[in-house]
């Protein structure tokens, strides 16, 4: 079908996030407007006014109440999805890079940049039931990987946190105690800037990106590599079919290179790869710049781009996808 | 030196003593020979001796000993003398007194030889070069020697001992690649700082590697025309590399800072050039070529000299030079060498590595030769002279001898290009003419047909004669050749052949392709098919195009292509990005007809070459008879493919089993995790099941239409 090309940022798109339903689809861009479309038609539903920097990064609940967004502007608030009203902001002395909601909502782990000497770090901040209540206070607060985290994300039972960022390894933190428990392996690891993670639905697992042209898949518990999926670009984005065995990979030149070159150069495909096989399945083309972010619908049956040409492409599935045979 | 200084009122007594008046004399008109400064230090002296510690000689490293000399009476002993010094004056200053030709003191008669002693041990040097073997006349050949060396001669014992001979030791097998039993080709890729060696194996559609060594090379890597050797470049040399299994060096070539290299076609020798800019300007720029003999690793023969003595002379104005210099003919044996000078051309024997006839070839104004690839035939163009009253001509010279086969002269030239087919049979010259205003110019061809009586010249123009011609082949071993021609941003292709008509033989016009995206042509080594390249500006669009039937096989794209070459049987094409920029960087392989095999990606890759492969051994008769019955031939190849078809598919069947089935004990593992795990999500989310605990529930999508008031807001209205 047709892709849905849905204009409404004006900068690069950074991050996009579905709803459990499948029926929102919230994208953040650098702009400093995080926008909520339907996911359905893409038409716009609303945007939430309040950041004063580009937005990194979002999550919403499970029940589609509250989104919480991660921003340049060194804060991170918390909305009303359904209002657009701004509840809380905690407030950082660095950028907030990524920020994800617990199973239960009633954590959420932020990233903050290395920014004026300050190390990065990742912490968790408990989400008050209401809103009147919410306080600030870090539950934990971990230091010590060296430059950005681009990604840090719950492990099952809330019980580990996961990281990945510039050093390049991917490292799981006791989410009690903010004890380092495994560190992923130099040499068969990525050998560059991890740009992104995603994990599975049901957190078995998770797909990491890097500039190294590669992503890999990872067992959650073990930190076993499982899978490499080999890249002709840097890879910006990585998403997970929650319904097949696809994993889709995006990326391209670095922006810096362009408009140097003819269009074709700069491989802005969306790439589909058997995730058992590690076959490449196909490409959707469509973006005029890197592609910074990918989401699947949790029905599996659409998924959205975000580019650094500022547009969003929603892809509806056509029948012959779900027949594809390898 | 300062203690011979003398202070004034000396120089005033001597000078009174021999009878000079100080008063006339014009002090700043004095010059003292140069190096000599009579003991007397000059102002600067010490400033000069600080910035340069002088090189002290220890030995006699600048007089050279001069035999062969004719032995002659005293009253010849002047005139010799003479002639001696005009000689050796002109390659280097000889000491004051540092000529000394011994006499026999009984007969007052000359012993036949001198020395010369030099300022410095580098004029010693280009002396000794340039004069050994210098002909006085008939019977007085100098033997010219370093003084230093003849200690070494003195030790030479006086019995003959006889060379020990070491038992025969069997040598690598350098021609083993070409028993692969799955007849494949190998190439060399290199990439970062890696060399590699593959088999092409198309049938598994993969390379397979053969070797790799990492900083293998300083420069590049070449192939030696037959694919014996694979040569590297050194700062310190060159070296070849070969042999059955792994690649062992075979030789060393020294040769500091070489940064050319060039085999004979042959492959019996192997030259290095290096050339030494000059860190003075004022100094000249050296340039230095040694020619190996490959088998033995032996240096044959060295020449040195300024660049300006190997730069292509005739029209001037040529910055560097033009490699090859020296090129090859005489076929396959290697017979000759040559380069070009200035108004001459030097053409070398193998034999004994000096000028046929001893004298090089005298051509005024020649610009460009080229020999024939199979015999030794030179072609020579002169340009057009004194404003077009001595035309340009382009002229066949047969070596040795130097008998003019045949020659042409042309009116209004303003470039001409030599074309030699591969089996020397035709000669294709492009010549570029006038416009009568002298403002344009327009392009024609002129055939020569080598092999026929008188050889017979045909003039071809092109239909539409101001037509840019962007790209010429020859079919090898056919008798076709294709044309790129046009100005547009899509030019023309035609295809011409040598052989129509009856008994004498004519050429014409095939087809010509209107409006491709073509800029060079690539015919495979066996002719008949031919791939139309548009490389940079075309972004590497590629046709694969049959010329027996005149049709279109297929078209491919290599995006940003800039390299193509043909497997040496013609069955396969490689198309590369090399590093000229930095995307994209890698290579493709495609079938003869079209069809893309498989692409590599490497990051920095800088090159890609075939491995060749010498001439058939099969008589013409028998390779006429095998293509005559291909189809017997055929089904035993056939077969082999299918069955490595159906072997490949079954591998990877199993592999993707194997894949599935561990993938599916990992699923079982997580699913169980996430059972057990249940009970305890459940509390996290205050006991709220959720859709992904499996499928006991179901959500149904309800529209639910809410209102809100916004604002009430009342207004009066009238």
């Amino acid at each position: 079908m047709r892709p849905i090309l849905m204009k409404g940022h004006e900068r690069p798109l950074t991050f996009l996030k579905y709803n459990r339903e499948g029926d929102l689809l919230l994208s953040c861009a650098k702009d400093h407007t995080p926008t909520v479309w339907f996911a359905d038609d893409g038409q716009r539903l609303g945007t939430y006014r309040g950041h004063n920097g580009a937005v990194w990064c979002c999550d919403v609940s499970h029940d589609s109440t509250r989104l919480v967004t991660g921003s340049a502007d060194q804060s991170v608030k918390l909305w009303d999805v359904q209002t657009g009203t701004q509840l809380y902001s905690f407030n950082f002395n660095s950028p907030a890079r990524s920020v994800d909601f617990s199973v239960g909502d009633k954590l959420v782990i932020i990233t903050t940049d290395p920014f004026m000497g300050n190390p990065s770090t990742i912490q968790v901040k408990r989400i008050a039931e209401d809103p009147e209540d919410q306080t600030s206070d870090s539950v934990l607060t971990i230091k010590g990987p060296q430059g950005r985290i681009n990604r840090a994300v719950w492990g099952p039972l809330n019980k580990t946190i996961i990281s990945a960022g510039e050093d390049s390894i991917i490292r799981i933190w006791d989410s009690e105690t903010g004890r380092l428990l495994k560190e992923s392996d130099k040499e068969s690891g990525h050998q560059k800037t991890i740009s992104s993670l995603c994990m599975f639905t049901d957190k078995s697992h998770f797909l990491t990106g890097s500039a190294d042209k590669s992503a890999k898949l990872w067992d959650t518990r073990s930190l076993t590599l499982l899978k490499t999926y080999q890249m002709d670009r840097p890879v910006n984005a990585v998403a997970i079919s929650p319904l097949l065995d696809h994993v889709v990979i995006g990326g391209g030149q670095e922006a810096v290179n362009v408009t140097m070159t003819d269009r074709r150069a700069g491989k802005f495909e969306a790439k589909f790869y058997h995730k058992i096989l590690q076959d490449e399945i196909g490409g959707v083309k469509g973006h005029f710049g890197p592609i910074n972010a990918l989401a699947f619908n949790p029905d599996g049956r659409s998924f959205s781009s975000g580019g650094e040409d500022g547009y969003v492409r929603l892809h509806h599935f056509d029948p012959d996808y779900f027949s594809i045979r390898m | 030196m300062a203690a011979a200084a003398l202070s004034m009122p000396e120089i005033e007594n001597k000078a009174m003593n021999l009878g000079i008046d100080l008063s006339t004399i014009d002090f700043d008109n004095i010059v003292l020979p140069p190096g000599d400064d009579f003991g007397i230090n000059s102002d600067d002296e010490d400033i000069l001796h600080e910035e340069e510690a002088p090189e002290f000689e220890t030995g006699y490293g600048n007089v050279i000993v001069v035999d062969n000399l004719p032995v002659v009476s005293p009253e010849k002993f002047a005139k010799l003398e003479g002639v001696i010094r005009k000689i050796y004056g002109q390659t280097g200053v000889i000491k004051e007194g540092g000529l000394w030709m011994p006499v026999n003191p009984d007969t007052n008669m000359t012993l036949g030889y001198c020395f010369i002693e030099f300022n410095t041990a580098q004029e010693a040097k280009e002396a000794k070069e340039k004069t050994d073997g210098y002909k006085l006349d008939k019977s007085h050949i100098f033997v010219v020697d370093m003084f230093d060396d003849i200690d070494r001669y003195m030790n030479v014992p006086d019995e003959w001992t006889p060379a020990e001979i070491k038992p025969y030791e069997a040598g690598d097998h350098l021609q083993h690649w070409l028993t692969d039993e799955k007849a494949r080709d190998q190439f060399v890729i290199r990439a970062g700082t890696v060399t590699e060696i593959f088999w092409n194996d198309a049938r598994q559609v993969r390379p397979d590697p053969v070797y790799q060594r990492q900083y293998w090379t300083d420069s590049f890597v070449q192939w030696s025309p037959l694919g014996t050797y694979l040569a590297t470049v050194h700062r310190q040399g060159a070296a070849v590399w070969g042999g059955k299994s792994t690649f062992n060096r075979i030789h060393r070539f020294p040769h500091n800072q070489v940064k050319h290299i060039d085999f004979s076609p042959g492959e019996r020798f192997l030259v290095t050039y290096s050339s030494q800019e000059p860190s003075n300007p004022r100094d000249t720029h050296r340039v230095v070529l040694n020619i190996f003999d490959l088998g033995t690793g032996k240096l044959m023969r060295d020449f040195k000299g300024s660049v300006d003595d190997f730069t292509t002379g005739g029209s001037g104005g040529l910055s560097g030079i033009s490699w090859p210099i020296f090129k090859w003919g005489g076929g396959k044996e290697d017979k000759y060498f040559a380069r070009i000078g200035k108004n001459a051309i030097y053409v070398y024997e193998t034999e004994t590595f000096i000028l046929v006839d001893k004298k090089s070839y005298k051509v005024d104004n020649v610009v460009d030769f080229s020999w024939s690839p199979t015999d030794s035939i030179l072609a020579l163009f002169v340009p057009e002279l004194g404003g077009g009253n001595q035309p340009a001509r382009v002229s066949l010279v047969q070596m040795p001898g130097k008998v003019e086969l045949r020659q042409k002269n042309l009116f209004s030239v303003s470039d001409c290009k030599m074309y030699w087919h591969s089996n020397g049979e035709y000669l294709a010259v492009k010549v570029d003419r006038y416009t009568k205003t002298k403002k344009s110019t327009y392009t024609g061809f002129e055939l020569f047909r080598i092999k026929e009586r008188d050889i017979p010249i045909e003039v071809l123009e092109l239909d539409n004669k101001n037509d840019k011609i962007i790209a010429f082949a020859w079919e090898p071993k056919g008798h076709r050749f294709a044309v790129i021609h046009g100005d547009g941003p899509r030019p023309d292709v035609s295809f011409y052949s040598m052989k129509t008509g009856g008994i004498t033989a004519r050429v014409s016009k095939l087809t010509t392709l209107k409006a491709k995206q073509a800029n060079a042509l690539y015919w495979s080594p066996a002719g008949r098919f031919i791939v139309l390249a548009g490389l940079k500006g075309f972004n590497g669009q590629l046709e694969f195009y049959n010329v027996d039937d005149l049709e279109t096989m297929a078209t491919g794209e290599h995006f940003m292509c800039t390299d193509i070459e043909w497997d040496p049987t013609g069955r396969y094409v490689a198309t590369a990005v090399t590093s000229v920029h930095e995307m994209e960087n890698g290579f493709h392989i495609w079938s003869f007809n079209g069809k893309l095999l498989y692409r590599i990606p490497k990051d920095h890759f800088f090159q890609f070459q075939w491995r060749p492969r010498p001439p058939s051994l099969l008589s013409p008769e028998k390779e006429e008879e095998i293509s005559r019955n291909l189809r017997k031939y055929s089904k035993k190849y056939e077969a082999e493919d299918q069955d490595v078809s159906l072997a490949l598919s079954e591998q990877d069947r199993k592999k993707r089993r194997a894949l599935q089935e561990e993938w599916e004990t990992w699923t079982a593992r997580w699913k169980q995790y996430h059972e057990e795990e249940r009970e305890l999500r459940l509390q996290l989310r205050d006991g709220e099941a959720s859709d992904d605990e499996g499928s006991q529930e179901q959500y149904e999508a309800k529209e639910v239409e809410a209102e809100e008031v916004l604002d009430v807001h009342e207004e009066i209205v009238d």
